[in-house]
């Protein structure tokens, strides 16, 4: 079977000569622009079962059509009686090879990329092994390996295999990046492992793909693929993960008092917040160098100051059902200063490792140094 | 499945008058065997949820701390023996021995019931032991699948008692056999299945 | 009404009660044995269910018209799409389905009933009552929303508190009972029931493909049913089946659904496929091509659909060898049903084809299905289902087959048999102008959920965002909606209008083919005035055209089969009130009244006694002399 460059050129504009002309197949969670080599051969064998389903397609179409031209009743003698045959054994012989033979040319290629792309895989050198858990409805990734724990967005250096371990905390899950790699679901009681890498670094959306309630359409994700380098300074901005705020700006500060004043370290981790010992739980978003991320609140919304506040006055306004309380009663008349100070010190977090040397400052550094941090266009050092 | 001779039939539909019929077996038999295929799967599905999750219980007691072959043995034998009461008194039924078909049924029945005592004092004792239905995985697969089979044979036994008090209010005669039969059929099943459960549940352990 | 003709008043024998006797009003449905009057009892409850399912799937589909809309809030979707789901599966399709073989199996075949009479009734009333439960729930604490396969955990007591998964768990076991006796009485029926000279192989195929569903109900049913007893013991005596903190599988109920589940879409396509092989011959003049291939291809695919139910579980990470076995299976599936599908145009090739509504809706589905059966195919190939599965292109795939497929198919059914039913035609040309906009509709709903699928939108979501192109493709199916809907008021409107006005049939309005055909239409409550004999498939164009058939035997008609006169069963209380205290009792067991339940547990058991001391029961008429009785019998 051709599984060539060609094929997949071409599944863009052909995918569908019948479908409606100029559409662009390229969305952000495609399964038609692969962006790795799982997502690639998945593609290939669709792709392949597509132009041998046009034969099918086209040879029973076309003779039914024939069939209802050719033999209609006519008005010209509407009392015909047609010749009474039942059947004949050889016509019904060769009529079965036809679909014996497609069965196999779709079967000895989809065999093949079970096999190449679905057998459990032991790490090698050079793989990176994130533990990925499911919440209702939110990710956590851990890093083994790195000691990283986060949430909501993983980050893979580009061209290196990633192994991804999944377990659940509650429900079923299904963890789906369509541009990376076909889903595999989180189940309790069960080790998963899915397996891909990605050929270009950018930034690739998923998403849960089994209904867990509630949030399950809000239970999405990003993948950050990025350059090795990069890879390692966001690694080594979770050594060092300094919970103290780089900015001297008095709304940080006070932001970063009322993270346990307020009750959030009740639930979130931000590593080092109070000295050596780690506060909240792991069975919530740890919030550790919160700064980098570029999205709020599992993939839902941009991670913003102005975002970020909605998301503390109401959480069930981006995403309705989640767990997260309202931490913030509606006439608390202290309620704007503060959630615009724990705001600012939830987006500095992370702005001062000193590798990216992105320090001091304002938000607009922030901006830059996630931009720079993610893999984003303005970034270079 | 051939239909008979025509001829032949069509007199034994007018004579029953309910019409013509192009299979020779019973209907009820017909549908008992039916239900029988289906309650295979019944049980199938319920052996097969008990052998996934054997040893995947988290906590004790284990089957091997609370199984007593022995005593299992005895009930599996007085179920096994109701089984040759059945075909006795169907044997009894056939030959017209009202009486023989009556006191052979009862049997069934009182062994039948044996059998539950057995398993009623097994289950007390599984408890005082601490196996529980919500306990473990174990407490939970064991009495749901052997408790179906309890109200199989409970069901048979009730069936049973009914046809021997039925076989007075309206005196039965050897015209009547399907219906034993057909309970026979059932009781057998259960016995079968008795069978099944004894080795794959009791046994197997002790292997 | 002259449909569904009650039978005449018979001596009264019952037990507690005494027999019923009415020949019009409520009680004579509610005590009613008759096969006709349960047939159109289903066909009826089943529309009503659809009318349901058809305005939840509205619902969702105005809430994925646009990107970002909060028509109805997250739960409020879950609980419409399980319920969209659940109900046009087990309420509507399955019954439509049961509903035509009541009426239509016995009238095929030559019969005056189904084997066990009261057995029917007691099959209708547990499926309606155990609907109806179920869909009480949404005024009682609101509806289940787990989905329609309901997976462990998600139906566990902490993760879903609500009564909603009590609804559905203890509703379906209901309705599933009915269907099971159903079943068994229709395999009994077709066995021992068969008119003089109808050997096996001169069955019609729909009776054949009723056979064959039958059987696959009784196998794949118990495995349901256990599932859902486990979630009930979970949820009201606190056993650890599912429960994943005590070491239980939630994949367990997976493999238990789907071994029920991949034969259910079969028990659902199956009578498909027979109504489409009576009705394509009917309109081409000619016999279906291949009959005997026809038969073994379906027992081919009844038995094959029984190997095939983890390709609905590629993803939950079965390894490649299990992967690689489902995935074959899958496809030799494709191989049966082809030769199925050429089979059809095989009979239609050289005949002289009439485009009734009935035979465009045939074509439809043939086209239809074709589509929806190759992206089974596609969805087979575990490295594509990666991709696909939980996402629309597989809504797209069983909308084409059950839609597309299933619907249609039993909606030519209706139309074809309609006149049988009612002794009325319905207008061929509003039928024509429906269709259009049915099949148009159709495809515009779902042939663009094949590409926004494919984009990676996962079903089941309430809402989506901009920005990934999905909301081109979510506009037009959504639009959809508005086409189909209104092809749908138009043959509503059509048939109530036939109903009433239309113009009369005649006992053989299409030049059919099969004994249903010999008697009048509506038939009387007897079926046949005169036991009806077969001589060939196709027994009644054989009695048109006996220079085409090879007829034998001819001396089958040398005999009175109906000497006796014809016993005609008595009506009886007993299905319904057993129905009644069952789904009485579900409602016990739903709010832990032990005492309720037990009660109605006692009065199942009386009422078994009353039914079996009633016995049959019933009476004899004598065609001949229209109506007379002959006192009781049994
Ligand atoms: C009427 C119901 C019906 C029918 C008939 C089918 C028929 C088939 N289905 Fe479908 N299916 C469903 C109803 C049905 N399905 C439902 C309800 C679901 C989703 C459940 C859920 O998740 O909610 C589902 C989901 C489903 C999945 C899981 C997708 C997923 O969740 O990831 C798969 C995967 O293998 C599958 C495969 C098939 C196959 C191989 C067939 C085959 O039987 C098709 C065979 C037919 C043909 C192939 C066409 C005719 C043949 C020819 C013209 C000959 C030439 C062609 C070839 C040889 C290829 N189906
Ligand atoms: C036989 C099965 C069947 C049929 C016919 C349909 C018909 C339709 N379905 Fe449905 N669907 C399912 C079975 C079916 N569906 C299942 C099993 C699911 C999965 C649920 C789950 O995920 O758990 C699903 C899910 C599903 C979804 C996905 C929801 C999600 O994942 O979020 C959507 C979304 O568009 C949808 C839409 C529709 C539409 C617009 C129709 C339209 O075609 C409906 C329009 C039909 C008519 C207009 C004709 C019939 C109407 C009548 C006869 C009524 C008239 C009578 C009276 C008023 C008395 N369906
Ligand atoms: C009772 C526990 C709880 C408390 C207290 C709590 N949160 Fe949360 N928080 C959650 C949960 C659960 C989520 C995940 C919600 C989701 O996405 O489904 C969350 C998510 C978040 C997120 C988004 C995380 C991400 O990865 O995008 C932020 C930011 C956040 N919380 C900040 C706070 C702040 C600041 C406070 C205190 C003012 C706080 N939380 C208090 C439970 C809590
Ligand atoms: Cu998690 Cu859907
Ligand atoms: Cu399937």
């Amino acid at each position: 079977m051709p599984m060539t460059p060609w094929l997949r050129r071409a599944a863009i504009p052909l995918a569908g000569p019948l479908l409606l002309a100029g559409c662009d197949f390229a969305g952000l969670q495609s399964t038609l622009d692969p962006a790795g080599p799982i997502a690639q051969a998945q593609l290939d064998l669709f792709m392949w079962s597509y132009w041998l389903s046009w034969i099918v397609i086209v040879a029973v179409f076309g003779v039914l059509a024939y069939v209802l031209l050719r033999f209609r009743r006519r008005a010209s003698d509407p009392d015909r009686i047609p010749s009474q045959f039942h059947g004949s054994t050889k016509l019904e012989i060769g009529l079965t090879i036809i679909p014996v033979v497609i069965v196999i040319l779709v079967a000895v290629p989809t065999v093949r990329t079970i096999w190449e792309t679905e057998v459990r895989v032991v790490p090698e050198e050079g793989d990176v092994i994130v533990n990925v858990t499911g919440y209702q409805w939110w990710w956590r990734f851990e890093y083994p390996e790195h000691g990283v724990v986060t949430a909501n967005e993983m980050h893979i250096p580009v061209d290196r295999r990633v192994i991804v371990n999944l377990e659940s905390a509650d429900v079923l899950h299904a963890f789906w990046v369509p541009r990376l790699a076909g889903k595999r679901d989180l189940i309790p009681n069960q080790n998963n492992q899915l397996w891909f890498s990605a050929d270009e670094t950018g930034e690739y959306y998923g998403q849960c793909a089994e209904l867990c309630l509630g949030a399950h359409a809000y239970m999405k994700f990003r993948v950050h693929v990025v350059e090795d380098e990069r890879f390692d300074a966001w690694v080594d901005a979770f050594e060092a993960p300094s919970a103290l705020p780089a900015s001297d700006d008095p709304r940080v500060q006070r932001g970063r008092d009322l993270f346990a004043t307020k009750g959030c370290s009740t639930c979130h981790t931000i590593q080092d917040y109070r000295g050596e010992v780690p506060v909240g739980s792991s069975d919530f978003p740890n919030l550790t160098n919160f700064g980098l991320r570029t999205s709020l609140a599992a993939g839902v919304v941009d991670n913003t100051q102005e975002n970020l506040e909605t998301w503390l006055r109401d959480p069930q306004i981006f995403k309705p059902g989640n767990y997260m309380p309202k931490v913030w009663r509606e006439d608390d008349p202290d309620a704007d200063e503060e959630i615009a100070a724990v705001a600012a010190y939830l987006l500095s977090l992370g702005s001062d490792a000193e590798e990216l040397a992105f320090a001091s400052g304002g938000t607009d550094d922030v901006q830059a140094f996630r931009a720079a941090a993610t893999g984003g266009d303005d970034g270079d050092r | 499945m051939a239909a008979h001779a025509p001829a032949q039939a069509a007199e034994a539909a007018a004579s029953t008058g309910h019409g013509w019929r192009s299979s020779k077996m019973p209907d009820i038999k017909l549908l008992m065997w039916l239900f029988l295929a289906s309650d295979c799967m019944f049980f199938g599905s319920l052996i097969g949820t008990y052998l996934i999750y054997k040893d995947r219980s988290l906590v004790g007691p284990y089957p091997l701390d609370i199984f007593d072959i022995p005593l299992t043995t005895v009930s599996t034998f007085v179920l096994l023996m109701s089984s040759f009461l059945m075909v006795i008194a169907l044997h009894a039924l056939r030959q017209n021995n009202i009486g023989g078909f009556r006191l052979w049924t009862s049997g069934v029945a009182f062994f039948g019931s044996i059998f539950l005592g057995f398993q009623i004092y097994e289950f007390r004792h599984f408890v005082d032991m601490g196996l529980t239905l919500t306990g473990s995985l174990f407490g939970t697969t064991f009495y749901v699948l052997t408790g179906t089979h309890g109200v199989h044979v409970a069901i048979g036994v009730l069936w049973l008692v009914s046809i021997v008090v039925a076989s007075y209010i309206r005196p039965w005669t050897k015209k009547d056999d399907v219906y034993l039969e057909v309970a026979g059929l059932y009781w057998h099943f259960v016995d079968i299945v008795w069978i099944v459960i004894f080795t794959l549940v009791y046994l197997v352990d002790f292997v | 009404m002259a449909i569904g003709r009650q039978a005449a008043p018979a001596v009264s024998d019952g037990t507690i009660f005494k027999r019923p006797t009415w020949t019009r009003g409520i009680g004579s449905w509610i005590t009613t044995i008759d096969h006709k009057r349960l047939g159109i009892l289903y066909i009826l409850s089943s529309f009503l269910f659809m009318g349901l399912a058809s305005v939840e799937a509205f619902i969702i589909r105005l809430q994925l018209m646009a990107p970002n809309q909060q028509l109805v809030s997250p739960d409020a979707f879950n609980q419409l799409f399980t319920m969209h789901g659940v109900t046009m599966v087990f309420l509507a399709i399955m019954p439509l389905g049961t509903g035509l073989a009541n009426y239509f199996v016995p009238l095929l075949i030559g019969a005056r009933d189904l084997a066990f009479p009261r057995l029917n009734a007691f099959g209708y009333w547990v499926y309606i009552l155990g609907g109806l439960f179920i869909y009480s729930s949404f005024f009682l604490g609101g509806a289940p929303d787990v989905g329609w396969f309901a997976y462990a955990p998600l139906t566990s007591l902490s993760n879903n508190p609500g009564p909603g998964t009590d609804f559905y768990m203890l509703g379906l076991t209901i309705t599933g009972i009915g269907t099971l006796v159903t079943a068994m009485n229709l395999i009994v029926t077709i066995i021992s029931m068969r008119a003089p000279g109808m050997t096996m192989m001169r069955m019609p195929v729909f009776v054949w493909m009723m056979l064959i569903t039958s059987f696959l109900i009784i196998f794949a049913f118990p495995p349901l049913t256990i599932a859902m007893v486990q979630v009930i013991f979970d949820r009201t005596f606190g056993t650890l089946f599912y429960v994943p903190e005590a070491g239980g599988l939630p994949i367990l109920w997976q493999h238990l659904f789907w071994i029920f589940g991949h034969p259910e879409v079969y028990i659902i396509i199956l009578p498909a496929f027979g109504v489409i092989s009576e009705i394509i011959p009917t309109f081409s003049r000619k016999p279906l091509f291949g009959y005997p291939v026809m038969i073994l291809s379906g027992i081919f695919i009844g038995f094959m659909g029984f190997a095939v139910w983890a390709h609905h579980m590629f993803t939950t990470g079965l390894g490649p060898v299990a992967n690689t076995a489902f995935s074959l299976t899958s496809f030799v599936i494709g191989i049966p049903t082809g030769v199925k599908v050429f089979n059809w145009v095989g009979t239609m090739w050289g005949g002289a084809i009439r485009f009734t509504v009935p035979m465009l809706y045939s074509i439809a589905f043939l086209f239809m299905f074709v589509l929806g059966g190759i992206t089974g195919i596609m969805l087979a190939m575990p490295p594509f289902d990666a991709q696909a599965h939980d996402s629309y292109f597989v809504v797209a795939h069983f909308h084409y087959v059950m839609g597309g497929g299933a619907l249609f198919a039993f909606f030519a059914a209706v139309y074809y048999w309609f006149p049988k039913m009612t002794g009325k035609m319905i207008s061929e040309r509003i039928g024509k102008i429906a269709f259009a906009f049915f099949f148009v509709g159709f495809n515009m709903i779902f042939m663009p959920q094949h590409f926004v699928g494919l984009l990676g939108m996962p079903r089941r979501v309430q809402t989506y965002d901009e920005g990934f192109g999905f909301e081109i493709w979510n506009l037009i199916s959504s639009s959809g909606t508005f086409v189909m809907g209104f092809g749908m008021i138009l043959i509503l409107l059509s048939v109530i209008w036939a109903f009433k006005n239309g113009a009369p049939a005649g006992n053989d309005p299409w030049d059919g083919r099969t004994l249903e055909w010999t008697t009048t239409s509506p038939p009387a409550h007897y079926n046949f005035a005169v036991q009806p004999v077969a001589l060939d498939r196709d027994a009644f164009w054989a009695q048109k055209h006996p220079e085409l058939a090879h007829a034998d035997d001819p001396a089958l008609y040398d005999h009175d089969y109906d000497a006796g006169g014809i016993h005609m069963p008595g009506q009886s209380w007993y299905p319904f009130l057993m129905s009644l205290f069952i789904v009485i009792g579900a409602y016990g067991i739903l709010y832990q009244n032990f005492v309720l339940a037990a009660l109605m547990g006692v009065l199942v058991t009386f009422t078994t006694y009353g039914w079996a001391f009633e016995g049959v029961g019933g009476y004899h008429v004598h065609p001949d002399e229209h109506e007379s009785q002959e006192g009781a019998t049994d």
